[in-house]
């Protein structure tokens, strides 16, 4: 291997005539521009008359010049969202014929559901409920086996189908935890909570738990149920655990008590095909909660 | 009876403004109305205090307004940059939304703030102060106008504290770039005309027979921008005593003005204005002659030319029609070689001089910085190449272009530019210390490096995480998941942002003591244009 040879002396720089004009001392070359970088601009030019012949360019009167290579924006959207569509069309169709409890039966179903379940969580239930599906306060986690409406594949699917106290769809789902301070006088009020803290936690005070009692038998029983466990037929919830959608701190409690709750969710039926209802429902049972 | 002209002028602006902060409807316009009562009725004392006082006709060149000028700009530059690393940190720590600043300090509130400090204050600040030097030097004239200047100056200056002040307190037409309500709009108007005029003015001065290029460059940028601001904020008020107000143009209409607007703002205040600074500073620090007169004519009109053009390229895939973002990606591809006409004429006025990039740390600065333009004007041109901007766009690659731009090359050649004029302007034999200059240096530069290293990463793995699907083709992320992802990224560009701050504050410090303790310049030759 032979060496390379030296590069050969820099040249003397030439010498350029300055323009003649001096403005505080600075003064300029006339050097010519430099050929690589004029024929860059030509090549950028050409390239971008070539561009416009291909391409939408020129607005004229009716419309603007669609370009030899017809392309669009919307056009390739269409064609990609078509591409898909058309090539889960059967097992779209199965699912959305398939009965959701049968759908975990068919391997190939169940793994699409789960999928295709993934991505519509993502797009549309993550906002409320979390990335993970761990809820925040006022949103439900979906993750635990504490359900408002029922943890079971079909109750799933109900909820997300009809929603939760939406207007837009009659067959949703309505329970009503009303303001109690219109109706019960102010010390009723304490003493209920009082009642509802005493049974999981230990600072209730007990002389007004006793009051509490029969403040909560005569008004909360009929949805809450006489041990409070709740009625998922109506979205009550179990007051007996330590699970709380407002919070479960005596002052959380009083306001859920005096002023009512109703979370609202919208009914997906309206936006998402029911092949992707079911998919989500499949999808959040499966993720450790369902019953 | 000019002063007396004045003093009614100030005083009915004054009872005009306290008028209006009595009707307010909302909190942005009373505080804006007292800021404006107070400026008017500061100016009338001080005209009342000066009443009468026989005017000595100053013939030198008009410098005290530049020293305040270079002041402002030091100062909004801290702020700025303070400002961008504290919401740098809000995006890697959210906590630093403290609740009890909730509608005031937090991100959606600060990032105009910061937007606008960096560009407006700090960077319009350098701009007027630099344009006013050099426009003084090069036409061998005092600017024209008398005190005009003066009032480009603090009219400016109440411009940023009203535009500051208006971002927190709400008032926002939620136009990037161009947030400021319309009151203070008109207000920027009737500055930006004077300061045109004032340019204007001494250009026709000259004693030189030709006008040197980095007058130009500003003249182009003046012009521009006074364009380009009165087309984005046409708006309607809603109320004369209210900041609310509603724009002109609508859908995509509005959308293209602002991408009209918000792209050229950077082509003519952040690339035609800066590179008039380039083209004074770079010969003038170097001692070389600028290395083509041709090649800046060329440049020159090719840029002017093509730059108005290329702000569709905002909105690929958008509502905006196909037909329009072909030709803004077109026109920007076109503008690569216009652009790297001014790389080209900075970095080859060195030849010849190369061996001041070891002795000369503010040279170095300058060469940096011109680096880091080309760098950003070859980076923007393909990222307006639809199928680059298909990955590119939303994600955090555009905040990484945009920051080598801005701190690469805004920001080091004002610095090259400050470290040029402070010993000149106070006439010192030289600056404090050459070592922190040193310093400042290699804290901007690595600053900078971590900056724009971790937003490339960070933005190409959220264009790559949003647009993965599985095979059947449902999304793999969801959007949760693309900002878990960032935190890492989010942490280097806080860090990066946080080495340019310390810099730019070892800054402040070297020329505070080059004013205060560097020994005086011999009296400088022909401080006086020939009269």
């Amino acid at each position: 291997m032979t060496k390379a040879p030296r590069k050969a002396p820099k040249k003397e720089q030439k010498q350029v005539e300055t323009t003649g004009h001096s403005w505080d001392g600075i003064e300029e070359y006339n050097n010519p521009l430099p050929r690589w970088w004029l024929w860059t601009f030509y090549a950028s030019i050409v390239f971008a008359v070539g561009y416009m012949i291909a391409y939408p360019a020129w607005p004229l009167m009716e419309r603007a010049t669609p370009g030899v290579l017809g392309f669009s924006t919307r056009g390739d959207v269409a064609e990609e969202i078509k591409r898909f569509e058309e090539m889960n069309a059967g097992i779209e169709k199965k699912l959305a014929e398939t009965d959701i409890t049968e759908v975990a039966q068919d391997p190939e179903l169940k793994h699409y559901a789960t999928q295709a379940g993934a991505a519509v969580f993502k797009t549309w239930c993550i906002q409320c409920h979390g990335a993970g599906g761990q809820g925040a306060k006022g949103f439900p986690n979906l993750l635990d086996d504490e359900w408002l409406w029922g943890g079971d594949l079909e109750n799933i699917h109900i909820t997300v189908n009809h929603g939760i106290r939406t207007e837009a769809d009659e067959e949703t789902r309505t329970g009503d935890m009303p303001a109690w301070a219109d109706v019960l006088e102010p010390d009723e009020l304490v003493a209920v909570v009082e009642y509802v803290l005493s049974f999981n936690q230990k600072d209730a005070n007990a002389k007004l738990v006793e009051a509490g009692k029969v403040v909560f038998e005569d008004n909360c029983t009929a949805c809450h149920g006489e041990d409070a466990k709740g009625d998922p037929d109506l979205g009550a919830p179990d007051l007996t655990n330590a699970i709380w959608l407002y919070g479960g701190s005596r002052e959380d409690i009083m306001e859920s008590v005096a002023n009512g709750r109703a979370g609202v969710m919208p009914n997906w039926n309206a936006r998402l095909s029911e092949a992707d209802i079911k998919a989500v429902a499949f999808y959040v049972h499966g993720l450790g909660g369902g019953q | 009876m000019w002063d007396f002209v004045k003093l009614a002028v100030l005083g009915v602006v004054a009872v005009l403004a306290a008028y209006a902060a009595n009707q307010a409807r909302d909190l942005a316009y009373l505080v804006h109305a007292l800021i404006f009562m107070a400026a008017a009725g500061i100016a009338f004392l001080y005209t009342l205090r000066n009443f009468g006082e026989e005017r000595v006709v100053e013939t030198g060149y008009m410098d005290k307004v530049i020293r305040y000028g270079v002041i402002a700009t030091v100062f909004w530059g801290l702020v700025g940059f303070f400002m961008g690393v504290y919401i740098a940190s809000q995006l890697a720590f959210p906590w630093l939304n403290f609740e009890w600043a909730q509608g005031y300090l937090n991100f959606g509130r600060l990032r105009p703030l910061h937007t606008s400090a960096v560009i407006f204050a700090f960077g319009g600040s350098a701009l007027i102060a630099t344009s006013f030097y050099v426009v003084q030097r090069t036409s061998a004239a005092r600017l024209w106008g008398g005190n005009l200047a003066w009032f480009v100056f603090w009219g400016y200056q109440l411009f940023i504290v009203l535009a500051a002040t208006g971002y927190v307190l709400g008032a926002t037409q939620s136009k990037e770039y161009a947030e400021p309500e319309w009151y203070t709009d008109l207000w920027l108007t009737i500055v930006w005309v004077a300061y045109l005029a004032v340019f204007m003015g001494t250009l026709y001065n000259r004693k030189e027979k030709h006008i040197y290029v980095a007058n130009w460059f500003y003249l182009s940028f003046i012009v521009t921008i006074a364009m380009l601001h009165i087309v984005n904020n046409l708006a309607i008020p809603v109320s004369i005593f209210g900041s609310k107000s509603v724009q002109l143009f609508s859908g995509v209409q509005d959308a293209m003005t602002q991408w009209w607007y918000g792209h050229n703002a950077v082509g003519f205040f952040l690339t035609a204005g800066f590179l008039g600074m380039m083209y004074y500073f770079v010969p003038k620090q170097a001692e070389r002659p600028v290395y083509s007169y041709k090649l800046s004519i060329i440049h020159f009109w090719a840029l002017i030319f093509l730059y108005i053009w290329a702000g569709p390229h905002h909105l690929h895939y958008t509502a905006l029609p196909d037909w329009a973002s072909t030709l803004g990606m077109v026109f920007s591809i076109m503008l690569w070689m216009p652009s790297w006409g001014g790389m080209i004429n900075g970095l080859m006025t060195l030849s010849g001089a190369w061996d001041k990039l070891r002795t000369d740390p503010i040279i170095r600065m300058m060469v940096v910085s011109v680096a880091f333009y080309g760098m950003s004007t070859f980076e923007g041109p393909m990222m307006s190449i639809r199928a680059v901007n298909s990955l590119s766009h939303y994600t955090d690659w555009t905040i990484g272009h945009v920051h080598s731009g801005a701190l690469g090359w805004n920001g080091m050649i004002t610095f090259g530019a400050l470290y040029f004029l402070v010993p000149k302007l106070w006439k010192r034999e030289r600056l404090y210390s050459l070592t922190l200059v040193n310093w400042h240096f290699w804290l901007a530069t690595i600053g900078i490096v971590l900056y724009a290293s971790s937003m490339w990463v960070s933005g190409i793995m959220e264009g790559l995480m949003w647009r993965e699907v599985d095979a059947q083709g449902f999304l793999v992320n969801s959007f949760a998941d693309t900002v878990a992802a960032k935190f890492p990224m989010n942490v280097a560009r806080a860090t990066g942002g946080l080495l340019y701050l310390a810099g730019a504050c070892i800054m402040a410090y070297n020329l505070w003591m080059t004013v205060k303790r560097s020994p005086a310049a011999a009296e400088a030759p022909a401080a006086a244009p020939a009269e």
